[in-house]
């Protein structure tokens, strides 16, 4: 992460919003970086600051008890002064008007708004394979397998899954396979590839696709990481990796080539 | 609802949180008398909100009522006054240099603090109180203060660059005076 990038970040990061991976990148970045963490103890001086001595206004003893009685007598007076001084003829009308309006949006935006917010089966998978994917470079944990010889891999995951992925070493297209791994995705175990580029790790989970047509290439954004994900010969997978989507886009064509053809027409 | 059961029970939701009404309320205007005014108009909108208010977090929903009152109450008495922020470049901070700048506001009194938090712009010191004064959480300042839960980082982000320049342009100028 960028120090500008990180500055941009430092309020959120102060005042604890940020999710667990990027909050953890501005730790990282703040270890190394002094200049950076200089602002940072710029910010939590000036946030102590306000919380130890900028003043707090307490209601004064008297406005208790003057709202008290207002909102008292207002709550008796209410209903009188709505039925005697403010129906007018049209008002009824007017009103029912105004309700339908009022229902006709809020049926709006509530059906966009779920549109917009419930996730999708497809969403949720991401959400897994890339908190997966974070797990797997946090917790020392990538690979089960380290090997980066397909034919250590692929056995290795034989009787621990009920399908045989396919491996494919890829070192010569620039690719390096590091591993494979055991993982749990989507409610079922599956096969996780871990490959290398320069520094930057790529998993690929592996697991047999659910009856019906297949899913050409599609492409998520996700705090900064990059997920593709396709089904192919009875297979669904997933990719997921801080790689720019170019090289990453390339790593995809490479599995595809290598995977199994389709066995029927 | 009955007017009594009504009453009796936005005494014990809303009423606790006539502190935190009053504070923002004194932040935006700035004056005690025409905060208490503000206050009670802000309660007497809320027992008419009351019976829409269905659960939930209390003290938002109605410090989101106080706040909303008072730009109507500054608009209406103190037309003079912008509620809006002009978007202005504010420079990125250079680290290695500004060491002694922590030193500087770890000084900064209670005085000097009041006074440079009034003096920030109105879009500014509402976010900076709602989330240091008040703790409240991004998703609950942009219920409250009306705005994308998207831009509630930059607005503060802005506002306390604001606050550190005004905080430390008055310190370093104080000791020569």
């Amino acid at each position: 992460m960028s120090c500008k990038d990180t500055q941009e970040l430092l309020d959120g990061y102060l005042d604890g919003e940020l999710d667990i991976v990027r909050g953890m990148e501005i730790e990282s970045h703040l270890r190394r970086c002094p200049a950076c963490s200089q602002v940072y103890e710029n910010h939590q001086a000036l946030r102590s600051a306000i919380r130890a001595r900028a003043p707090y206004f307490k209601a004064p003893a008297g406005l208790h008890q003057r709202v008290r009685s207002t909102v008292r007598q207002a709550s008796k007076a209410e209903p009188a002064s709505r039925v005697v001084t403010w129906r007018a003829p049209w008002r009824p009308a007017w009103n029912l008007l105004g309700l339908a309006a009022a229902l006709v949006i809020a049926v709006l935006t509530w059906s966009i708004s779920a549109r917009l917010w419930s996730p999708s089966a497809d969403e949720l998978l991401a959400q897994e394979v890339l908190s997966s994917h974070v797990r797997s470079l946090m917790a020392n944990h990538l690979t089960d397998v380290p090997s980066s010889d397909q034919h250590t891999v692929k056995p290795w995951f034989n009787g621990k899954l009920d399908f045989s992925p396919p491996v494919k070493d890829l070192t010569n297209e620039g690719f390096p396979l590091v591993g494979g791994r055991l993982d749990y995705v989507g409610n079922r175990a599956v096969a996780a590839l871990v490959y290398q580029r320069q520094k930057h790790f790529i998993n690929l989970f592996i697991w047999p696709a659910f009856e019906g047509p297949g899913i050409a290439e599609k492409t998520v954004t996700r705090q900064g990481y990059n997920l593709l994900h396709w089904t192919q010969s009875g297979m669904t997978y997933w990719v997921v990796s801080d790689l720019n989507r170019g090289e990453l886009q390339q790593f995809v064509q490479l599995v595809r080539s290598s995977a199994p053809l389709p066995t029927s027409p | 609802m009955g007017e009594e059961i009504k009453f009796g029970s936005f005494e014990q939701v809303v009423l606790p949180h006539l502190d935190s009404a009053y504070n923002l309320a004194r932040w935006l205007t700035r004056n005690d008398q025409d905060a208490e005014d503000v206050v009670q108009d802000a309660y007497l909108r809320a027992l008419r909100f009351f019976d829409g208010f269905h659960g939930g977090d209390a003290r938002a929903w109605l410090l989101a009522i106080v706040r909303n009152t008072c730009y109507t109450w500054l608009q209406k008495n103190r037309p003079q006054e912008p509620t809006m922020v002009f978007d202005e470049e504010i420079h990125s901070e250079e680290g290695s240099s500004l060491s002694p700048e922590t030193l500087l506001l770890q000084s900064a009194d209670s005085q000097l603090l009041r006074q440079a938090l009034e003096e920030l712009p109105l879009k500014f010191r509402e976010v900076l109180v709602l989330r240091e004064l008040e703790g409240l959480s991004y998703k609950e300042i942009a219920d409250v203060a009306d705005m994308p839960i998207g831009t509630v980082m930059s607005s503060l982000a802005r506002a306390r660059a604001r606050l550190r320049q005004c905080l430390t342009n008055c310190l370093t100028k104080e000791p020569q005076r």
